[in-house]
């Protein structure tokens, strides 16, 4: 569609410039500001230009937490981008069935996060928890399944966690992507004689690919930024086997009051979800284009 | 036959999503004390007094009054803020568009935790602090971003034949947007409002952060209470299940159009 070139078009967009620019970019500024001073109190910091930035880069419980964060967005799409594909693959495609999967799916990402924590950890207890009985009285496991006695437990815990609150979001998006999908396209398949495979390999994935890059930068994204369901669940704990980047982030900022370092942490950490987000844009961007010359 | 392994692969899987949810269910129709003592699959003597504490204790559902304000002001606020947004976006070609695009973008990428500490200084400095519009405000961040990409997507399905024929017809921009443009994506905005409402409600540490007594919303009492009062599992499960009931009456009423709303991708 061709455009109207107007820049009086900016008078519309100005409400929305204000008042993101009052939620971004002053908080943004006052985090830049804490970065360079050390501060005692009101109205006595002191310039202390680049030193918290080196700090905070050789901080090594900084790099623990960053390799988490990477181990664990890894691993969330691992899990979850296959498992959803393979549930919207088997969904219904209409009638009341396909009605009531949409809504089961959606429940979950209703759920406020913290909550998430909560059913999780009310699941899982070895004392009350359906889970965590159930893996105890199968006597498996050399120490009993607790979530807060081994990092692995927890580990596995976080895991069932955010594959169960997620994995709805792929197989919504990914069941977008397969209702686009003209049906004259099944039909020349069948009549070919085309095996399922073939029909999942030369039709559906890449007809899903616009949905399945929205899917992964999503999980990607939204994995690197958790925070409250392993605040609730394991708080960062046993040690800190699941301190990721926020939840390290928070307790430097709220914990210990360290507002330099802090920030600094921030600024950084804001850097690299920066980077992803530009990569996440011009992926976007070329998504739109392949279909439309397709 | 092969259907058939499917549907039961699929039903499984729905199995495993609700049985968490049961069980927290199990949980909130027995007494704390029963909890503790027996392990049950379901509730033998099912008692509600754990919702009804919290419908008749003033710091519980207050929260669910406070929440529900707070994310309806957000849903308003994004929707109103977004919209002309979301048209000039749509429509024009204007100086700094695209820079413009993926700034408001790169804010429903920020880390929240970032913009944590700032935030408890600004609502500070402006007296805001522990009033809801402090916390819709600050959801703005996420979700008007959110609404201008999704509400864009839904405008430039609109043919610009349309908003010109208005404007020959001798429409003014305003009467022609509110009478005639909205209605036309009338769908688009109620998946916006649906995500909107979404990401309000179910967000933590923002809430958490700018509210104290006033307007602390459910989800914040909730964490405050699994460290205090030595963990009553009945009355936490009961509130549990009472955060999930506004989010499955929404989505009940946007079903039919939840799947066009993922179709365009813009979560």
């Amino acid at each position: 569609m061709e455009k109207w070139a107007d820049n009086k078009a900016w008078f519309l967009v100005l409400p929305v410039f204000v008042v993101v620019a009052f939620s971004a970019i002053i908080p943004l500024m006052t985090v830049v500001n804490y970065s360079l001073q050390d501060i005692f109190g009101p109205g006595n910091a002191v310039f202390v230009g680049t030193e918290w930035f080196k700090e905070m880069l050789t901080d090594t419980r900084l790099h623990d937490a960053l390799g988490r964060q990477f181990i664990f967005s890894s691993l969330v799409l691992m899990i979850e981008i296959p498992l959803g594909i393979l549930i919207a693959l088997a969904m219904p495609k209409k009638g009341w069935g396909a009605s009531a999967s949409l809504v089961t799916l959606a429940i979950p990402l209703l759920i406020p996060w913290n909550v998430i924590g909560t059913i999780w950890i009310i699941f899982t207890r070895p004392d009350i928890g359906l889970f965590g009985v159930g893996i105890n009285s199968l006597n498996l496991l050399d120490v009993p399944f607790d979530h807060t006695a081994r990092p692995s437990y927890a580990w596995v815990t976080l895991m069932a966690m955010e594959v169960w609150h997620w994995t709805p979001l792929v197989a919504l998006l990914c069941y977008a992507g397969l209702r686009a999908i003209p049906e004259a396209y099944y039909q020349a398949a069948k009549i070919d004689g085309a095996s399922s495979w073939a029909v999942f390999r030369y039709i559906q994935l890449p007809k899903m690919r616009g949905v399945l890059t929205i899917a992964i930068l999503l999980r990607w994204m939204d994995s690197f930024l958790i925070y409250a369901e392993p605040f609730a669940l394991t708080g960062g704990g046993p040690g800190n086997s699941t301190t990721f980047l926020s939840i390290y982030l928070v307790k430097l900022a709220t914990g210990q009051f360290d507002l330099g370092p802090a920030a600094a942490f921030s600024l950084i950490y804001f850097l690299i979800v920066l980077l992803f987000c530009f990569i996440f844009y011009q992926a976007l961007l070329n998504v739109g284009k392949g279909e439309k010359t397709s | 036959m092969k259907i058939q392994k499917r549907t039961f692969a699929l039903l499984f899987y729905f199995l495993v999503l609700i049985v968490p949810i049961y069980w927290m269910l199990n949980m909130s129709l027995r007494s704390n004390a029963d909890i503790m003592s027996a392990f049950s699959l379901y509730p033998s003597n099912i008692t509600f007094e754990n919702y009804i504490k919290v419908f008749t204790d003033h710091t519980w559902y207050s929260g669910y009054i406070n929440a529900m304000i707070y994310v309806s002001l957000n849903t308003v606020m994004s929707l109103a803020f977004a919209l002309p947004a979301a048209y000039a976006f749509s429509r024009f070609k204007f100086l700094g568009d695209g820079q413009m695009f993926f700034w408001l973008l790169t804010n429903r990428m920020a880390p929240p935790a970032v913009f944590l500490l700032p935030y408890f200084q600004l609502y500070s400095t402006v007296n805001l602090i522990d009033t809801h519009i402090a916390v819709a405000l600050a959801h703005c961040l996420f979700n008007v971003p959110l609404a201008v990409w999704i509400l864009e997507g839904f405008m430039s399905g609109i043919p610009k034949e349309i908003d010109e024929t208005a404007f020959i017809d001798g429409y003014s921009f305003p009467r022609f947007f509110i009478t005639l443009f909205i209605p036309l994506i009338r769908a688009g905005v109620g998946v916006t409002a649906f995500f909107c409402f979404m990401f309000s409600w179910v967000e933590l540490l923002f809430a958490r952060t700018l509210t104290v007594t006033e307007a602390k919303p459910i989800v914040a009492t909730m964490t405050r209470t699994i460290s205090a009062t030595g963990l009553d599992w009945g009355l936490l499960a009961a509130n549990g299940i009472l955060t999930i009931v506004p989010g499955a009456l929404v989505i009940w009423f946007v079903r039919n159009h939840l799947a066009k709303g993922f179709a365009l991708g813009r979560v």
